[in-house]
């Protein structure tokens, strides 16, 4: 059976419901899953619980979802550029846990790995181990992070072949291959997919294995966030 | 006189950097450091997103939304660049594979705890890769003016402010002078030009040696 869906709407459909827990891949803008994100937003869940390094700012990536009421919980470690997650935030209307960068993504690889915990430095003595486990292992002291499971990721790659193994572009790959093992379905989206055979084996970063739904996605729109560019002397 | 940013960020590459290391530096001014680079000396810079080899900002039409560093802003690859996943990335740092961060600060105590992820009375945005790099990267060191707009001290006793680590500073360059920690002491290294012991005393609640 087929993986390829022919839009990101029919790659969804049978998945979507109110209240998933939903992984969504991305840094800023960069390497944000556009074609996905926008079926979710027309397709009106509620309840949702997104986790994702960021929550988009006000009118790209996932801030329409937030602006929609769409999203009841955000996991993420930074959220800044959104005046719509402040507000929102402020009212109680949105649940916010923040964690740090590293351990969100540890927490995501080894619920794709099978491991239910592990133990970091990150967070030590600040407020990231209120509540949990701490051990010393040869004189320094660890804090215990448990695995984090989604029932949905939605993911972008660069190119994938009809099987769905994934190549990634640059530093749009980021959170994206490890949301691709955590979920119990991955819908990635591509710019383009190319005959199996025409990616080397060598070089792809996600294989088929972990992707179930494949679209090719349309009218990129690709948001800069923070253009910086310099002058030719 | 007190040492300008400008002046921060050249003392910080000149102490700091050296050469074959790989380097974190945080967004906003330490960001500054890479323009300072002292001659004969070449940094691999990490970017926590997932890229080791961070180039300069790309000329004017040849930026690609596909290439951004922490800050998101936009960049370009080296010929010695690599990218890698956010796992794999924090991985090098918690790992202890980085040389060398350096960061921006709210406050700092005189046993090297930092806080700079929290500022008061501002909605929380959260930590991003900040107590990832202080827990993991060999070398932590900050830059920060050493007093407050208002005038209260942020090189404090103990950080009232969230902290971002406990005991990771390794060394600290203010406006006014350099500090180190070792064994949970702060010790002071050098003072800017014409500013004495006295008046640092006074504007730093922390106690040092």
């Amino acid at each position: 059976m087929s993986k390829i869906f022919h839009n990101a709407e029919a790659a969804l459909k049978e998945i979507l419901r109110d209240n998933l827990v939903i992984m969504a891949g991305g840094f800023g803008l960069c390497g944000i899953p556009e074609n996905l994100i926008k079926a979710i937003y027309d397709s009106k869940i509620t309840g949702l619980t997104i986790i994702s390094n960021n929550c988009g700012t006000d009118e790209e990536g996932l801030g329409p979802l937030l602006k929609n009421y769409q999203i009841k919980k955000m996991i993420a470690s930074y959220v800044g550029e959104n005046k719509t997650l402040e507000q929102q935030s402020i009212n109680g209307q949105l649940e916010l846990e923040l964690t740090p960068q590293g351990t969100l993504a540890e927490r995501i690889r080894a619920a794709g790995a099978g491991i239910p915990a592990f133990f970091t430095a990150t967070g030590y003595g600040t407020v990231v181990a209120k509540g949990k486990e701490i051990r010393e292992f040869n004189g320094k002291k660890y804090i215990m992070e448990t695995a984090l499971h989604a029932d949905l990721a939605i993911i972008k790659g660069w190119k994938a072949d009809k099987a769905g193994n994934i190549v990634y572009n640059k530093t749009a790959r980021n959170f994206n291959p490890m949301m691709a093992t955590a979920a119990k379905t991955t819908v990635a989206e591509v710019e383009e997919i190319v005959e199996s055979g025409s990616l080397d084996p060598n070089n792809i970063h996600t294989p088929c294995i972990y992707v179930h739904h494949l679209v090719q996605g349309i009218n990129y729109r690709k948001p800069i966030e923070k253009l910086t560019v310099r002058e030719k002397i | 006189m007190a040492w300008s940013l400008e002046q921060i960020c050249s003392i910080a590459a000149k102490y700091e950097l050296k050469n074959g290391m790989y380097v974190n530096l945080g967004i906003g001014i330490p960001t500054d450091v890479a323009n300072h680079m002292p001659d004969g000396v070449n940094v691999l810079l990490q970017s926590e997103n997932g890229m080791l080899g961070m180039g300069p900002f790309p000329y004017k039409g040849e930026e690609d939304p596909d290439l951004i560093n922490a800050g998101k802003q936009t960049i370009t690859q080296l010929p010695n660049s690599s990218y890698f996943s956010s796992a794999d990335s924090f991985a090098m740092v918690r790992g202890g594979h980085i040389d060398l961060t350096i960061l921006g600060a709210l406050q700092v105590s005189q046993t090297g705890d930092l806080a700079n992820w929290m500022i008061p009375g501002k909605m929380v945005k959260g930590m991003g890769g900040a107590m990832d790099l202080v827990a993991g990267t060999k070398r932590v060191v900050i830059m920060m003016e050493h007093t407050a707009k208002n005038g209260e001290a942020k090189l404090v006793k103990q950080c009232s402010l969230p902290l971002t680590g406990v005991g990771v500073v390794n060394r600290l360059i203010t406006n006014l002078a350099i500090f180190d920690f070792i064994d949970g002491k702060m010790l002071l290294k050098e003072m800017a030009p014409d500013v004495n012991i006295e008046q640092l005393r006074i504007c730093t609640e922390a106690e040092f040696d």
